[in-house]
Parts: C-alpha cells; sequence; structure tokens
C-alpha cells in the first residue's frame, strides 16, 4: 500500500518537475500530493512482482516460495522468490551455456556493453532511488549508492579492454623462445552478493566478474533484494547476452551450501564477515578446488577485483621457429 | 489412406487396417507423462536402467578404428568410481568398424550394433543393402539398425517397403533386426503408425525411431504412437518387439520420462535392455552425472567425466 502511494508521487513529480534528474527525486513526497493528482481517477497501483532472473528470462522460483522484505517500520514492500537448489542449477546451467561466447567476445565489446549497462542505470536511477528508499536508505544516502553503482560499472566499463596488457607479461627465460603469460576468465563464477546497499554492493561484486569475460549466477542480499532484480531489468535492455549474469533472490542459509560446492561452478565469491559461513563456503569448494574470494568488508572499484576471476596461462614459443 | 495401401496390405501378412492415430489425445498423454515425480531410490534405479539400455552410438562420416575403440572402452568403464553400475546395452557404429568393435568388446557382454542399408538415406538397391547386412553379421554384428526406403513408403508403395524388411530380416540370420523408420521424414503420426505395423509384420524384432541424421528425430509422441503399435501386435500375434528411440535425447530427466511411458504403455516386461533401447551417444554422461549427484548430493559438471 505505502509503496504504491510512492510510486504514484514518483510519477507525480516526474510529470510536474522541468528537469527530472535523480537528485530531485529525494525531494519530498508527500501522501497528499499523489491523492490529489489521482483523485479525479482512482486507481490500485501495479505491482511488480520480483522474480529470478536466469538465461534472459524472468522466471518464478521452481519451489513455487516466497519471502517479504520489510521496510524500516516493518510494514510488507515485496514479496520475493525464494529460490531454491534447482534454481541454482538452472542458473549454472545457463551460465556455463553462455559463456563460451561471453569469454570470447572481445574486450572491447564487453567494455561497450557494461558502458551500455550504466546508461540503462542512469536513465532509470528514480526507480532504484524508490526500491532503496523503500528498504530503509535515507533518499540522499540512496542517491549516492545509484550514482556510486553508474561509476562503478563505468569504472569496469574502461578496465575490461585494459587489465590484459596491464597484467599480462612477456616473461625472461634462457633459451630462445619468447614466454607470454596471458589472462583467462575463470569460468562460471557464483557470487554471494553483500548483505548491505542492495544496488552499489551487488554491481561492484558482478562488473569485475563480467568484464572480466566470466559468467556469473549471483545471490542478492538477503535483506535488500528489489534492486538486484530489478538491476536484471536493466541487464536485459543492455545487450548482455543471456546467461552472462544470472540473478537469484533467497536465503544464504540454504543457498551457500550449493553456491560452494557446485562441481560445474569454477570460482565462488563471498561477501559478508560471518565465519561459519566462510568455513562452509571454504570447505564445500574444496570439492572441485574451485577458487574461493572472500570479501569480509566492501571495497572501492579496483583492478584486482578483475584479477580474481582470472587465471594465468603461460605459453612458450619458439624464436624464429 | 490412399488406394494403394489397401491393396498393398492385402498381399502382405500386413495389418487388415492401419489405425488412425489421435493426435491431440497422444500429446495429452505425453504431457502426463511428463509430469510423473521420480525421485531418490527410484530415480537411481531408474538411472541405472537407463545406462544398461543405452546403445553408445557412432555414426560419423570422420569415424576412425581409434575413435570406436575408444567409443568401446567408454562402454566397458562408464565411470569406474561409481560403483554397481551396469555396462551399456551394445555399441552402434558402421559395418565397416564392426570388426574393430568386435575385437574391442570381446568378453565384455556388450553388443556390437550395426547400422545397415545404405545408412542413413536408404537410397540403394536391395541387393546391395542384403550385401551390406550379410556383411556386417559376418563380421560380427549382433544387431542390425536398417532404415526402410522412406521414398517408396512415401509413394505408397508398401508392398515394397513390406518385402525390402522381410529380406533383410531373412539376411540376418541370428542377429536381430531393429527397423528405423525415421519418423521426422514421416510427416504424420498416422504414417509412423502404419509403418510400425508394416515393419512389425515383416519381422522387425525392434522398431526404431530414427537415424539421428535428421530432425526432428525422437520425440515422445512419436515414441508413444510405436509403443501403442507394439502393443496391439502383442495382443495379436503374442509377439514381444522392441523398441528404440533414437537421437535428440541427451538428458537422464527425459529419457526416465521415456521410461515412464514405456511403463505405463507396454508394462513392465518390456523394462529391460532386451526389449528397449536408447540410441545417443551424450545421454550417457548425463546419467552418469545424475547418479553421482544423487551419491554426493553435489551438482556435477562435465568436466569430470570421459567424453565418448
Amino acid at each position: 500500500m505505502d509503496k504504491n502511494i510512492k510510486t504514484e508521487a514518483h510519477y507525480a513529480e516526474r510529470a510536474s518537475a522541468q528537469e527530472t534528474s535523480m537528485p530531485a527525486t529525494s525531494e519530498s513526497q508527500s501522501k497528499s500530493k499523489s491523492r490529489t493528482t489521482s483523485a479525479s481517477a482512482p486507481r490500485l497501483g501495479v505491482e511488480k512482482t520480483y522474480k529470478l532472473y536466469i538465461n534472459g528470462k524472468f522466471p518464478r522460483t521452481e519451489s513455487g516460495r516466497y519471502f517479504t522484505v520489510a521496510d524500516a517500520s516493518g510494514n510488507n514492500v515485496a514479496n520475493m522468490c525464494r529460490a531454491s537448489r534447482k534454481d541454482f542449477r538452472e542458473a549454472v546451467v545457463a551460465a556455463r551455456g553462455a559463456f563460451s561466447g561471453w569469454s570470447r567476445a572481445s574486450a572491447y565489446l564487453r567494455s561497450q556493453i557494461l558502458y551500455r549497462v550504466a546508461e540503462m542505470l542512469e536513465g532509470r536511477g528514480e526507480q532504484f532511488v524508490g526500491e532503496l528508499t523503500a528498504t530503509g536508505s535515507s533518499k540522499r544516502a540512496a542517491a549516492q549508492e545509484v550514482t556510486a553503482a553508474i561509476d562503478c560499472l563505468v569504472y569496469y566499463a574502461g578496465w575490461a579492454d585494459k587489465y590484459q596488457q596491464i597484467f599480462s607479461s612477456v616473461n625472461p627465460v634462457a633459451s630462445s623462445h619468447f614466454n607470454f603469460s596471458i589472462l583467462e576468465p575463470t569460468g562460471v563464477v557464483s557470487a554471494i552478493a553483500p548483505q548491505e546497499k542492495g544496488l552499489l554492493g551487488f554491481v561492484s561484486d558482478i562488473a569485475p566478474i563480467i568484464a572480466g569475460g566470466n559468467t556469473v549466477v549471483s545471490l542478492a542480499s538477503e535483506q535488500n533484494p528489489l534492486c538486484a532484480i530489478s538491476f536484471a531489468e536493466v541487464l536485459h535492455s543492455s545487450d548482455v547476452p543471456p546467461g552472462v549474469v544470472n540473478i537469484l533472490s533467497g536465503y544464504r542459509n540454504e543457498l551457500n551450501e550449493h553456491f560452494a560446492s557446485h562441481m560445474d561452478v569454477n570460482a565462488v565469491i563471498y561477501n559478508g564477515a560471518d565465519a561459519d559461513e566462510i568455513k562452509l563456503v571454504q570447505e564445500q569448494a574444496a570439492n572441485n578446488i574451485k577458487r574461493v574470494v572472500i570479501r569480509k568488508k566492501p571495497a572501492a572499484p579496483d583492478p584486482y577485483q578483475i584479477m580474481d576471476c582470472q587465471e594465468t596461462k603461460t605459453t612458450w614459443h619458439p624464436i624464429g621457429g | 489412406m490412399m488406394p494403394e495401401a489397401s491393396t498393398a496390405e492385402m498381399s502382405a501378412p500386413a495389418p487388415d487396417h492401419v489405425s488412425r492415430v489421435d493426435q491431440v489425445g497422444v500429446e495429452e498423454r505425453v504431457a502426463r507423462f511428463r509430469t510423473r515425480s521420480i525421485k531418490k531410490s527410484s530415480k537411481v534405479h531408474a538411472l541405472k536402467l537407463v545406462l544398461s539400455q543405452i546403445d553408445l552410438t557412432t555414426l560419423e562420416g570422420q569415424d576412425t578404428p581409434g575413435k570406436v575403440r575408444q567409443l568401446c572402452q567408454k562402454a566397458k568403464h562408464l565411470h569406474d568410481t561409481l560403483p554397481d553400475i551396469p555396462h551399456v546395452a551394445a555399441v552402434c557404429v558402421y559395418p565397416m568398424m564392426v570388426g574393430v568393435a568386435k575385437k574391442a568388446l570381446t568378453d565384455s557382454g556388450i553388443h556390437i550394433a550395426s547400422v545397415a542399408t545404405a545408412f542413413p538415406s536408404g537410397m540403394a538397391t536391395t541387393e546391395a543393402k542384403l550385401e551390406e547386412i550379410k556383411l556386417a553379421v559376418e563380421e560380427g554384428a549382433d544387431e542390425i539398425d536398417m532404415v526402410i526406403s522412406r521414398g517408396k513408403f512415401l509413394q505408397g508403395e508398401y508392398q515394397a517397403v513390406f518385402d525390402e524388411i522381410a529380406l533383410c530380416k531373412e539376411a540376418c540370420g541370428d542377429a536381430h533386426l531393429k527397423v528405423i523408420l525415421e519418423t521426422g521424414e514421416l510427416g504424420t503420426l498416422d504414417r509412423v503408425r502404419h509403418a510400425s505395423d508394416l515393419a512389425m509384420h515383416a519381422g522387425a524384432d525392434f522398431i526404431k525411431t530414427s537415424t539421428g541424421k535428421i530432425q526432428p528425430a525422437a520425440t515422445m509422441p512419436v515414441t508413444l504412437v510405436m509403443l501403442q503399435a507394439i502393443r496391439d501386435y502383442y495382443y495379436k500375434t503374442d509377439r514381444m518387439v522392441g523398441m528404440k528411440p533414437a537421437g535428440g535425447i541427451s538428458k537422464a530427466k527425459l529419457a526416465i520420462q521415456y521410461l515412464v511411458m514405456l511403463r505405463e504403455t507396454l508394462g513392465e516386461a518390456w523394462m529391460t535392455p532386451e526389449w528397449f533401447r536408447f540410441g545417443a551417444s551424450s545421454l550417457a554422461n548425463d546419467v552418469l552425472m545424475q547418479l553421482k549427484k544423487q551419491e554426493t548430493g553435489v551438482y556435477q559438471s562435465g568436466d569430470y567425466f570421459s567424453k565418448d
């Protein structure tokens, strides 16, 4: 109910504002204002069903389960899909299928697509500010978070065709060979997004993964999953091929184990500081010795986060051969 | 039905009339099979049954003796770290490769199936086809997969098709004859039913959907129609005929749905490698992955299973 009114308020503001930039949306939204604008034709708001994002489609969870997200005062904001291990399995199949295409796409193309994602997010900023404020952020903090997420995407878009030349090397060897160390993406990455910062945490988690040519299955923040699921709509309209990013919402204590144990996942990134969860992830990941990245605190974007999901391949080539 | 049909069948010991197929009914029935829930120990049982019913197949122009030997090795050692798994039913190769397979599979209990009769098109003279069958049998094939002449069948020359199958059966001697209808080229379920009846009356030990070279290959509706034909033929003659869907079945889940259909159409007597086969090359690995998943509780990756 509360959410509907806010949505209407957005429309009202958008109609009245001459220049609709993001900070403008953080101006006051009063219930009376929205009532006056819709007084002539009272209508029920059309609420969005938050679903999963798997292989470029928006399915509901196969389990039929849901959980609720509440605002600061405990009111229900949305029902979210409570993804099961089978949804995760489907998502990994999608990510595996998308890997060969995405990893072979030119770095330049990946860069352009990431930039496109940033453009799309910029255009839909208001929606994300709305979702962040609905789940407890102040308007100011929400606007800052959205801006930071866009900047983060642009940052990694820039790095997508640069990290190879920075981190690859030509190595001196004691024979008449060229010796190169070059980077290759790790493969399918499962990423457990941070609980804090529903949008920025999520974006800064997946952006370096896909910039590096990996595909990803991500578990949105359990406390604030709205933005991650809405972000799927941004990805969907940005030429990101189906299956490159797959997004689930659900309970960490159900899904951590599968994110870490799946044999067809090549790396797992865990964001959080819960010692028991970290132990579980590390133990389960040992099954196929997958790469484990633990991020206890949010970090500012840097190219080493791309390197977290890269493998180094060294080749020898005879000189003049 | 075209007028030729009736004359052809009167002269052949073929069905008195061909049953018409209710396509909508078939599709609805198939949709039901797909909703059955097979879990835990039943699933493990089904998966092992699927493995034991697989005809591991390589039918490529690029096949070499090395490739065939590798396939035979795979047939014998599907995944040695999994305990208590059966071996596949047969290895299916071209006649030229039968000798190689025979040598590689000595004492393994795995049958050798060979395609013959100008597979996959069937475009050759009857004499050439019979010659090919005899060659394959001499080389050591236990089972012959022949293709029917779809051109003749579609032209309405049912008697010619019938006679050719009967001659092939004769040429097989002790070897089992599987008759490939290539349902993807027959067009309608009515024709699938007709071709099934024709093949069974001409002496087929097995009827098989497809060569795997034409799309669509095996589908559940087509397989159901053929299973029903087998059932009706069994009621009429008391002779059991086997069924082999081939092509396009690459996932364990789908294979189990086929088994459900088999169980609910023909009953338990057909639930053995003797009477039901899957013609597939990549199905085995998916089944193995599912079995490993049941054992370990962890979703598996193709990286850890041998390639065919």
